[in-house]
């Protein structure tokens, strides 16, 4: 197998195991529309990575957090309804981002990998990250699971019963803010959010406990990188989109299959 | 004052509470407290800020006056209005009992038994008829060991036969574990049996008391009108408390033994007698009868009492 080959699995894979758990709670506290928006708002970082030669990975994570935090304080207040809010914080980064690289005469950028992803370039360096990072992801996650559950259930029970519901949501935002800086390389920004909500959906039939739909959701995205770039190699189709398909493949061929949760 | 030093200090109590929702005041100036053994019930329509209260207490709203303090040390076992679990999580019964803290396995099955769900254990929390949610709810409270139970609207979705058997067992809870009880309902009558305080709650307190008396206040009438009559019905034909000489049983202490006295002598005197009471009982009939104070004839104004 080929070394870019090697990489591009090997970042997929790890990527896959980052995304399934923390996509479940996505899904289970209805917060797609939010793993969009901060996606979005990415490309902005990369931009500010250039302008202030901070690197992109570390400019699309500071951006990612930022937007995630005024997302909090903007929904603390309620003025507007939070898919408004999302609509337009969404779609204003994207705008942002896309200005800003146009203005930037002097980087120039393949815009369409960041849009779409371009996975056979993982470096050495990107896996790095992302076995490191998400690594670091995964552990907070396990650390903050059960409250997290909990106060996905019901926040005022869970601040009944004394545990830090505004931190432990402001924590799990982090997350996946960190999770999408790391996917960009891989599926590109504007495909993040479907690793983690496709293989998270596509285990909900199968799994009978939380945990369990975690790690399924984990395998159901390793299925996915591995048959998307399978495909992608096949029949020479872009990798990112490849690989969105192929997940959607098998959220439709679950369906077909008896379920086994509830 | 500290309400935290003395063990015979109420388990809660709240002191002058006022809050603000946009401008607008959702409670104002409510005092109330909780002792041990003690069940306290909150009544009111809908709008009247019982959830307000019951979520001020439980320290989840900040009160723009007033205070709230709690015993040292004790516990609370809150159950929510109503808990919706998403469908695209799975969760079993013996799951959610556990994401609140560690619990033994053997705790979760003998709540679950106390309240009359161990049936449910492993079913999902999705799969649950409103009755059996508010039982692993209240299950879910008391594996707290909780020292005061804080319900809101416990018997909501459930029809009246669970009803009451919630209320009955809600009652026997109180009675075994000698737990304070704040509760939430809009059917005093259905509570009036095994409530020692009502506390008649529209922003303000109306009135409050032994529910005998609330049930015969002006100021509790005017706010159910015609729905209060209907309790009142209710009462008379559920507890044979039949004023069946006309007589408006008034709120007050001189007058409580009277309305105990129709309790035990009433309850042959069903049929007819029961039609005069139904119209006369509480709302119009107070200005014929020997009663001191005009009661029924304030819709809408509402006394301090």
């Amino acid at each position: 197998m080929d070394d870019f080959l090697l990489r591009a699995l090997l970042g997929g894979a790890g990527l896959a195991l980052v995304a399934g758990p923390l996509g479940c709670v996505v899904v289970w506290r209805r917060m797609a529309y939010f793993g969009d928006t901060l996606s979005h708002s990415a490309l902005l970082g990369v931009a500010l990575g250039f302008l202030f030669g901070i690197g992109l990975n570390t400019g699309v994570a500071l951006v990612c957090v930022g937007i995630a935090v005024l997302l909090s304080l903007l929904q603390e207040q309620r003025r507007l309804a939070t898919d408004t809010l999302l609509g337009i914080i969404s779609h204003s980064a994207l705008s942002l981002g896309l200005i800003a690289i146009a203005l930037m005469e002097s980087l120039r950028v393949d815009l369409l990998a960041y849009l779409f992803g371009d996975i056979l370039a993982v470096t050495g360096g990107d896996l790095a990250w992302i076995w490191g990072g998400g690594a670091v992801v995964l552990v907070i996650l396990a650390l903050i699971w059960r409250r997290l559950l909990a106060l996905t259930v019901d926040p005022d029970l869970a601040r009944v019963e004394g545990m830090p519901v505004g931190r432990i949501r402001l924590i799990f935002m982090l997350l996946i803010a960190g999770t999408i800086a790391l996917a960009m390389k891989i599926v590109g920004i504007l495909l993040v959010t479907s690793l983690l909500i496709i293989p998270a959906a596509a285990a909900r039939r199968f799994a009978r406990g939380p945990e369990e739909m975690a790690v399924l959701a984990a395998g159901a995205g390793l299925l996915a990188v591995a048959a998307g770039l399978g495909l992608s190699l096949a029949a020479d189709l872009p990798t990112g989109p490849a690989i969105v398909a192929a997940a959607a493949g098998l959220f439709l061929a679950g369906h077909l299959l008896p379920a086994r949760g509830r | 004052m500290a309400a935290t030093a003395s063990a015979s200090a109420p388990l809660l109590r709240a002191e002058h509470l006022s809050v603000r929702y946009n401008g607008r005041m959702a409670l104002e100036d409510v005092s109330l407290s909780v002792g041990e053994g003690e069940i306290v019930t909150l009544i009111g329509p809908n709008g009247a800020g019982k959830t307000t209260l019951v979520k001020t207490v439980l320290g989840l709203v900040q009160p723009s006056a007033g205070s709230v303090f709690r015993r040292d040390g004790i516990s609370v076992g809150y159950m929510p209005q109503r808990l919706a679990v998403d469908a695209t999580l799975p969760l079993s019964v013996r799951r959610f009992l556990s994401l609140w803290g560690p619990v033994r396995t053997d705790a979760l099955e003998a709540a679950l038994t106390e309240v009359g769900a161990a049936h449910t254990l492993d079913r999902a929390v999705q799969a649950l008829s409103g009755g059996e949610m508010q039982r692993v709810l209240l299950a879910r409270a008391l594996l707290r060991q909780p020292d005061l139970l804080v319900l809101d609207e416990p018997v909501q979705a459930v029809d009246v036969h669970g009803q009451i058997a919630l209320f009955e067992l809600i009652g026997e809870i109180r009675r075994r574990r000698q737990c304070g009880v704040l509760l939430v309902s809009h059917d005093l009558h259905l509570v009036m049996a095994r409530t020692d305080t009502v506390v008649c709650l529209n922003r303000h307190i109306c009135c409050q008391g032994r529910p005998e008396d609330v049930s015969r206040h002006p100021d509790y009438v005017a706010l159910f009108g015609k729905h209060a009559e209907a309790l009142a019905i209710y009462h008379h034909m559920h507890d044979h408390a039949h004023a069946d000489d006309g007589c408006v049983v008034p709120v007050g202490q001189e007058h409580t033994p009277h309305a105990l006295h129709h309790h035990d002598h009433g309850d042959h005197a069903h049929g007819d007698q029961d039609q005069g009471d139904q119209d006369g009982g509480d709302q119009d009939h107070g200005p014929q009868g020997p009663a001191p104070h005009d009661h029924g004839r304030t819709p809408g104004e509402h006394r301090h009492g």
